[in-house]
């Protein structure tokens, strides 16, 4: 047997063993032992990130660009850093909502939208192509290197006809198995246990090749890394290429790879089905949230040995790339390079099938079935089972990704070395990154914002990478990257508007993110969200409050036949048969097909449609029976959120309205007041007329007498002048009173205060009146403290006060033994001056009235030929002249005499001051 | 709860710490030659790699509690 066909038996063989591995795990998974339930098992299914880019990729990028090549591995150690945080929110999501892709989850983030899943999977196809082509090219190219070494690999396809080709093969066999172990369940959101179980051993496999390849070129070649070092020094140019400066871009290059491959290994498709959709235990990602960045790290150990080696050994280990394989087979061991290609083509099958099942989903889910249900005149209706036809779709998708990936390998893959394609296809799926991570923290995040900034951000991918690589290929006319498209100089694909200096994978991922990010988060702040994306967007943003987590219940009403019709159609008869049964337990009536379908039920169903077609056509298909409209979360707490809103509006209007009614009643009040004063004022004036014309009548008459008889007798006509003389001089002092009014009303008068004693001042008053007294036979009582009794005060207005006090007491004291009190007595901070007479005293209702103008106890007097000569108006003014003095002025019941009792109180003032002694002392 | 709330800051810190180590200014600290002449850029890389792991795996598993 030569050595050519053992390599393809190995390397078959190995194939065959991926298939019993596989196998036996189904088995073992049906059996109920799964063997996947590990942490281990879930970190090495990660591992599917080293692909054959890694595997022969991270030499030749070490040979040429020093320690840039571990870029690509400290951004996953960076996120998986962040793993217990972000990966397990993405899982704890995925596992609530049955998302089966990465278009699955950002369709479900925004809405369930249909179109936003299909462009995602047109981006993912279009970007991930070439990555699948570059597998196939890496396992053509080593199986050329190992088979015809010594010599320089020669482009088979070129020459041989296209079936000789072992990568179409290998293309083929791979399509078989993921048939087999890909698609055995309809539901993609199910963990494919088989396919998990082969990806973790080749995981192992391509370690193992790799650090057996690194031991033998360490410890078999030179005499340990310390020789191989010293080696390395002497070569000249050598020391230059391990610096930061080989870094293509220098710190900004470094950066933006480290940025890049961060993003990308949350957002590449393959990486998305094994972090999320294929774990199985959220407490997995724990451990491997250290273990990963470790298998990371011993994969890449001897990168830079096997560089170095590759490098001294000189043109014998021919190009870079190809290192891992020739460094083997110019230390002439036999098994080495076998080994090592067994690892390249476990690094790359590993790829290939977890990408080609995780794209073959997204492309059945998101791109076919939706234009399979939009299409009428299928008639999908009509079709019993429909689930055998969507297995078929996904199986042809597995084959024709397969073979598209081939055909862009066969075809323009010549042209491209690894490194260059990887790149690519990271910022192709970098581009979901900003949709996926800030619809995971901002709950603003809208679908067309996202929409917007994928388009955008594919646009400058391709018009930044992949185009200038077709025009690198001589696919397209080379002046596109000197001149620009159709001349336009700021257009060049490599110095977009003018920025240069940058190497092309920084430039492309600063222009492309700049600009999805940009579009994101712009129309994102200018665009409403529907009532599904709000629901949506909620769940998605609060996703480690647990209890959360639930798919809307359904308001509208469905018959369990049409449930069960449409589940038997897309699902086959044991998923609906289970999830009738599932959820048919706890209610005891009879089912028949025309019972209304429980809400919990329409939810059931839409969950296991879901998790076969993707949340975007489940809803579509529960649609299409369930009338009425779908009721969510968001919609029934916005509805509450509206009814609140309804109530406390309602409740401020009834306060407005309230509020209005007080002002309202406020101003009827305060029109009443003036209707009131206005008709007081009316009696005011009406009194004043009759109060004036009393006196003047009998002035008039008097007058009239005196002149119509000229013979009257002196003794008469004295009288009469008299009364003249009286009459006139009440008219006057009703004229002063009514003055005095009007200027205590309108706050006119004039007052002096100054300090004086109130003792000395009511003594005074009681010596003026005393001789009105000693007329009317009054008695006055003098109770005065001996001590001065200072008040602040005008001494001519309030001895006015007390003068007219002394007055009415004086008349209406008892009308034969009349006796009257003058009293002061301290009170509190105050001075208390009170006048009591024995008369009959006033009423309590009466006690406020007397201070109304015009106001006279007319009624009382039993006595009218007594009527009291008074004007009505000295308790008004009396009352004024104290409240401008700062005191007050009332009435009650008499202490010592039985009659009423007039309390002046006034505030004590300090004692007597050098200044304001005169004035008392004069 | 299924974590100690203690954990989550603990972890960002390790990644900021992570990202400070993993880039220029720091990176370029030790991108110079060693006595044969090759820069110990790379040496100094696994070196914070490692230890970056070694301190994730004291802090996740630490109160693990499965």
């Amino acid at each position: 047997m030569t050595f050519e066909a053992l390599l393809l038996v190995v390397a078959f063989g190995y194939l065959g063993l991926l298939f019993v591995i596989a196998a036996w795990a189904d088995q073992r998974a049906k059996a109920g032992r799964s063997v996947i339930g590990s942490p281990l098992v879930y970190t090495l299914s990660i591992a599917v990130y080293c692909s054959a880019w890694t595997f022969y990729g991270s030499v030749g990028r070490a040979a040429q660009y020093g320690p840039a090549f571990l870029t690509i591995y400290l951004g996953p150690t960076l996120v998986m850093l962040l793993g217990w945080l972000l990966i397990r929110r993405m899982v704890l999501i995925a596992r609530a909502q049955r998302i089966t892709s990465i278009a699955d989850f950002i369709s479900a983030r925004y809405g369930k939208s249909g179109w936003l899943g299909a462009l995602v999977t047109l981006i993912a196809v279009i970007g991930i192509m070439p990555y699948i082509a570059l597998q196939l090219k890496a396992i053509t190219y080593s199986y050329a290197v190992v088979t015809q070494f010594p010599d320089s690999p020669v482009p088979l396809l070129a020459e041989a006809p296209f079936w000789t080709d072992k990568s179409l093969w290998v293309a083929l066999v791979l399509s078989v198995f993921i048939i087999l172990f890909g698609t055995r369940q309809l539901d993609a959101s199910e963990r494919h246990e088989g396919m998990v179980t082969a990806i973790a051993f080749e995981s192992v496999i391509k370690l193992l090749a790799f650090c057996s390849v690194g031991l033998f070129v360490v410890f078999w070649l030179f005499d340990g890394p310390g020789d191989l070092l010293n080696r390395a020094a002497q070569v000249p140019g050598l020391a230059q290429h391990f610096t930061l400066d080989a870094v293509p871009g220098g710190a900004i290059g470094w950066v933006s790879t480290l940025v890049l491959a961060a993003l990308a290994f949350l957002t590449l498709p393959r990486q998305f089905q094994v972090l999320v959709v294929e774990n199985v235990d959220e407490r997995h990602i724990r451990r491997a949230c250290w273990l990963f960045p470790l298998y990371l790290l011993v994969i890449n150990l001897f990168v830079l040995p096997i560089a170095l080696a590759g490098t001294l050994l000189g043109e014998s280990a021919q190009s870079p790339d190809s290192f891992v394989l020739t460094v083997g087979l110019v230390g002439g061991s036999d098994w080495l390079p076998g080994l090592a290609f067994i690892g390249g083509l476990s690094a790359a099958t590993g790829m290939m099938i977890v990408e080609t099942i995780a794209l073959s989903t997204m492309v059945s889910n998101h791109l076919i079935m939706p234009m399979l249900l939009r299409m009428r005149r299928l008639h999908l209706e009509s079709y019993q089972d429909f689930s055998g036809a969507l297995l078929g779709i996904r199986r042809i998708a597995i084959v024709l990704i397969l073979l598209l990936g081939y055909l862009y390998h066969a075809l323009i893959g010549e042209s491209y070395s690894l490194v260059t394609i990887g790149l690519v296809s990271f910022t192709a799926a970098a581009q979901f990154a900003p949709a996926l991570l800030i619809g995971l923290y901002w709950r603003g995040a809208a679908r067309l914002g996202a929409a917007a900034g994928m388009l955008g951000g594919f646009a400058v991918w391709l018009h930044t990478l992949l185009l200038p690589g077709f025009a690198q290929s001589g696919w397209l006319d080379a002046s596109l990257l000197t001149d620009g498209p159709w001349g336009i100089h700021w257009l060049r694909p490599y110095a977009l508007f003018g920025l240069e200096g940058w190497d092309i994978y920084s430039h492309g991922l600063f222009w492309s993110l700049l600009v999805n990010v940009g579009l994101l988060l712009g129309v994102s702040l200018f665009c409403r969200q529907s009532q599904l994306e709000q629901t949506q967007a909620a769940l998605f943003t609060g996703a480690l409050h647990e209890g959360q987590m639930q798919i809307p219940l359904w308001r509208g009403q469905t018959s369990l036949g049409e449930l069960r019709r449409l589940l038997h159609r897309y699902l086959g008869a044991a998923a609906t048969a289970r999830i009738l049964h599932s959820t048919a337990q706890d209610s005891t009536a009879p089912a028949d097909d025309a019972t209304p379908a429980p809400p919990q039920l329409v939810r059931e169903a839409e969950h296991a449609l879901a998790g076969a077609l993707g949340g975007a056509s489940a809803r579509i298909l529960i649609n299409s029976v369930v009338r009425g409209e779908a009721l969510d979360l968001e919609a029934v707490l916005s509805l509450l959120d509206t009814t609140s809103q309804t109530l406390e509006y309602n409740r401020q209007l009834e306060q407005k309205s309230s509020e209005l009614a007080a002002i309202g009643a406020e101003l009827r009040h305060a029109n009443e007041q003036l209707r009131e004063l206005d008709r007081l004022k009316d009696e005011f004036v009406a009194m004043v007329s009759h109060e004036l014309r009393t006196p003047l009548t009998s002035i008039r008459a008097f007058a009239e007498i005196l002149r119509d008889t000229p013979d009257m007798d002196t003794e008469q006509r004295s009288h009469f002048l008299s009364i003249v003389v009286r009459e006139s001089e009440r008219l006057s002092r009703l004229i002063e009173e009514i003055l005095d009014l009007a200027r205590l009303e309108s706050g006119r008068m004039t007052l002096k205060p100054q300090w004086l004693d109130l003792t000395r001042l009511a003594r005074e008053s009681a010596e003026a009146v005393s001789h009105l007294c000693a007329e009317r036979g009054l008695s006055l009582e003098l109770d005065l403290p001996d001590e001065t009794a200072p008040v602040t005060a005008d001494p001519d207005r309030l001895q006015q006060v007390i003068i007219n006090l002394l007055d009415n007491a004086s008349k209406f004291a008892a009308p034969n033994a009349g006796k009257a009190r003058l009293c002061l007595e301290p009170y509190k901070q105050h001075w208390r001056l009170s006048v009591e007479d024995n008369g009959e005293g006033i009423t309590e209702s009466e006690r406020e009235r007397v201070f109304e103008k015009f106001h006279q106890l007319e009624n009382n007097d039993q006595n009218y030929g007594k009527r009291p000569r008074g004007t009505g108006l000295g308790l008004p003014i009396s009352r004024g002249i104290i409240a401008h003095l700062g005191g007050r002025l009332w009435i009650e019941s008499g202490t010592r005499l039985s009659g009423a009792r007039f309390v002046i109180e006034l505030p004590r003032a300090p004692e007597r001051s050098a200044d304001t002694e005169w004035l008392t002392a004069s | 709860m299924i974590r100690p709330p203690s954990q989550t800051p603990r972890l960002i810190a390790v990644t900021l710490l992570a990202a400070l180590l993993f880039t220029p200014p720091l990176l370029g600290l030790f991108d110079r030659p060693l006595d044969n002449g090759l820069s110990s850029l790379s040496l100094y890389l696994f070196a914070a790699w490692g230890l970056v792991i070694l301190l994730a795996a004291l802090i996740l598993e630490r109160d693990d509690a499965e």
